[in-house]
């Protein structure tokens, strides 16, 4: 099963470094890391889906907690509902009379066409990871040269948001 | 104007730093010259890992975090060994190493390493400097996480230019803040509570008593909550100490090398209360089957070893002395004379393994003979193989300490431990028992010994093999001694004498008590050299 943990951690060299090699030193599986400096310049939020059981995500949570320059740590499938999206580059191969079967997929899936060139057409998609793959899977047999994605980043629905402790 | 160098040292003072232990090179020199000129005193290692050994020796005997000091490249390189041992065992530490200068940070100058990157995985923290200013706020962060929660090494790496360049002024901040770093130390009401109703409930209880009792400095919280429950006790290895042996209740060491009447009372158990133990493979082979006969109740500072090993039914986390001081006033005595019966009639059915020999020095009798010629607050070191076994299951610790590299298991611990224990504690008796192995990998730090006039009483026992590494030859590769026989060997009372130790080699129990007791009454250092039988087992 896939969890989507939301990390805050302090935005200072070396933090992804000690995230990461905890990952692989306890042997836990990540399926994608996305980081980013969030609305406090001093803090960087992570997303990470790890592939696991409970247990295993237990024990993520709390190994990450340890790492010092980690602040929160919040596994958004316990928390409740959250939002999460994907931001996609493919790059699909397309001469003149394909583009337009590929221009009608790009608008079914709202991506974006964000280069042409004689040979290929460059799409952006943003969505889910699931919708992503649906896209993919269409685009298959034009030939997928390239694809760029940058990994989960995830959101709570509503009013909870993921916040540092209070002092 | 003050420079890096003098900010560091002055970190130092303002942290009551009274010893470090270290060795220098070109790009900690400045911090060096600084030091020199405080009143903390140096102590000069023969090898950059016994600086971080000492520092955790004098930890673990005073409660301080200890300082040891490297150059960088192999300096650094050479100090992990030493930081590896501490963070297995929890020890307070603060790693200071030089680095090249900043703006030549990997290109792969003259000695320069990764240390901070290296480090990764046996720190508790650490840190890069990449700018003067930030000294004092680092150090007082590195000493604040090293010390509290669950204690641990901390890495200070500091560039050469960083030491060098001067800022206006200094001034150490009176706290440090960390907004991801708050230790819980208060148990939960809740979880206690439901704690003492499952032990009154419980008709087999049982006390498991690991390290961080110990660490935590909760002999005396322990002693009260068992005494207050009635409930028996075994510890760990690294629980050894908390409860002198010759308590009824108190069943000694469990695990593979452990009693087998503890190991027993593990498995008929049907509440194990796990109190600062991190359930390693050593101590229980099984954790699942023994939480599957009981119920389990761990208390850890650190929530991530709840659980990590052991299925817990609950958990309690916090400061192991607030809690158990909890814990002791709420309990209430219960009588359970069958459980307790049994537990003991094992303990009292146990023959105590080796009898004093003519031919050899029978270690295993050895150490309990000297376990009664020692003071009641001495401090024992064990390095690591036999003689570590041999001392944890024979050696009685009364109100003192014994001290052993249980995590990490590193051969060559014992001598430079004792140093720095012995200059934690100048007071009391420090004795150190080791291999013939494990002391050929530190017998230079005989020169610290020297230099520092320490007074530690050192024991090689001698069996001209690795031992216990021989042992499992002889059980599982057919006696086939790939590497472990130690040709060779110098004449270790000759090797003494060369630096001016007094030494004596004892080859009969007989011999081995009589120099034992001059050991002890010799003011200053001292090397007992026991020649043992290779066949004695280790348990």
């Amino acid at each position: 099963m896939k969890y989507t943990l939301a990390v805050l951690v302090e935005n200072q060299p070396g933090v992804l470094s000690k995230v990461a090699g905890l990952f692989s030193r306890r042997g836990f599986n990540i399926d994608s890391l996305a980081v980013g400096v969030t609305e406090d310049p001093k803090i960087s939020r992570m997303t990470i889906v790890v592939n696991g059981d409970e247990h295993i995500v237990e024990q993520v949570e709390k190994q990450l907690n340890k790492v010092i320059q980690v602040i929160k740590v919040k596994t958004l499938d316990t928390a409740g509902d959250f939002l999460s999206c994907e931001l996609n580059l493919i790059k699909v191969s397309a001469n003149a009379q394909q583009r337009t079967e590929i221009l009608q997929l790009a608008n079914l899936f709202d991506a974006r066409v964000i280069d042409v060139s004689p040979t290929t057409m460059t799409l952006r998609f943003a969505g889910t990871p699931q919708k992503g793959e649906n896209l993919m899977t269409l685009l298959h047999p034009y030939g997928v040269k390239e694809v760029v994605r940058t990994g989960t980043i995830a959101i709570e629905k509503g009013a909870a948001i993921t916040r540092k402790k209070e002092a | 104007m003050i420079s890096g160098a003098e900010i560091m040292v002055k970190c130092l003072e303002a942290e009551g730093v009274e010893i470090a232990f270290g060795y220098p090179g070109a790009v900690i020199c400045p911090f060096y010259d600084y030091l020199y000129q405080s009143s903390i005193r140096h102590v000069l290692v023969r090898e950059e890992q016994n600086a971080a050994h000492m520092a955790s020796g004098y930890a673990r005997s005073c409660g301080k975090p200890g300082v040891c000091i490297a150059t960088s490249g192999p300096g650094a390189t050479n100090l992990i060994t030493g930081i590896a041992t501490a963070y297995m065992d929890s020890i307070p530490m603060v790693a200071i190493t030089g680095q090249v200068n900043s703006e030549l940070l990997g290109r792969d100058v003259f000695q320069e390493a990764d240390v901070t990157g290296a480090c990764e995985s046996f720190t508790k923290h650490s840190y890069l400097v990449k700018d003067t200013r930030e000294l004092p706020r680092i150090f007082k962060e590195a000493f604040h996480i090293a010390s509290t929660g669950r204690p641990g090494p901390v890495l200070i790496d500091v560039p050469v230019d960083i030491q060098q360049n001067k800022i206006e002024s200094f001034s150490y901040p009176e706290k440090a803040e960390i907004i991801g770093y708050k230790p819980r130390t208060q148990g939960h009401g809740l979880q206690i509570k439901r704690a003492i109703q499952a032990i009154e409930e419980a008709k087999r209880p049982l006390i498991c008593c690991g390290g961080g009792v110990v660490l935590a400095g909760a002999r005396e919280e322990m002693k009260a909550f068992a005494r207050n429950s009635g409930l028996p006790i075994v510890a760990t290895m690294m629980g050894i100490g908390v409860v002198p042996m010759d308590s009824d209740r108190y069943l000694g060491m469990i695990g593979s090398h452990g009693r087998s009447y503890a190991n027993r009372a593990m498995h008929e158990a049907d509440l194990i209360i796990l109190c600062g133990a991190r359930v390693g493979d050593r101590a229980v082979a099984a954790p699942e089957q023994v939480a599957e006969q009981a119920k389990i109740i761990h208390i850890d500072i650190d929530p991530a070893e709840i659980g990590k090993n052991m299925p817990v039914d609950i958990p309690i986390v916090g400061d192991i002395r607030q809690v158990l001081a909890q814990m002791a006033e709420k309990v209430h005595y219960i009588d359970r004379p069958e459980w307790i019966q049994s537990v003991v009639e094992y303990k009292k059915s146990y023959v105590p393994h080796g009898t004093d020999r003519e031919d050899a020095v029978e270690p295993r009798s050895f150490i309990r003979s000297l376990s009664q010629l020692m003071d009641d607050n001495a401090i024992l070191v064990a390095d690591v193989g036999q003689n570590q076994i041999w001392c944890a299951r024979n050696y009685n610790v009364k109100e003192g300490r014994f001290l052993t590299s249980g995590g990490l298991g590193t051969m060559g611990y014992a001598l430079p431990a004792a140093i720095g224990a012995k200059l934690a504690k100048p007071h009391r008796e420090v004795v150190a028992v080791c291999g013939d192995g494990s002391f050929q990998m530190v017998m230079g730090e005989l020169g610290t010994l020297c230099q520092t006039g320490a007074d530690v009483k050192l024991i090689i026992m001698e069996n001209g093999r690795l031992g216990m590494v021989k042992e499992l030859q002889d059980k599982l590769y057919g006696h086939r001694y790939a590497a472990t026989t130690l040709d060779g060997n110098p004449d270790f009372v000759a090797l003494c004498s060369a630096y001016g130790l007094p030494a004596k080699r004892a080859e009969s129990n007989h011999q081995a008590v009589e120099y034992a007791k001059e050991m002890l009454e010799h003011k200053g250092p001292f090397v007992l050299v026991c020649r043992v039988d290779p066949d004695t087992p280790t348990i």
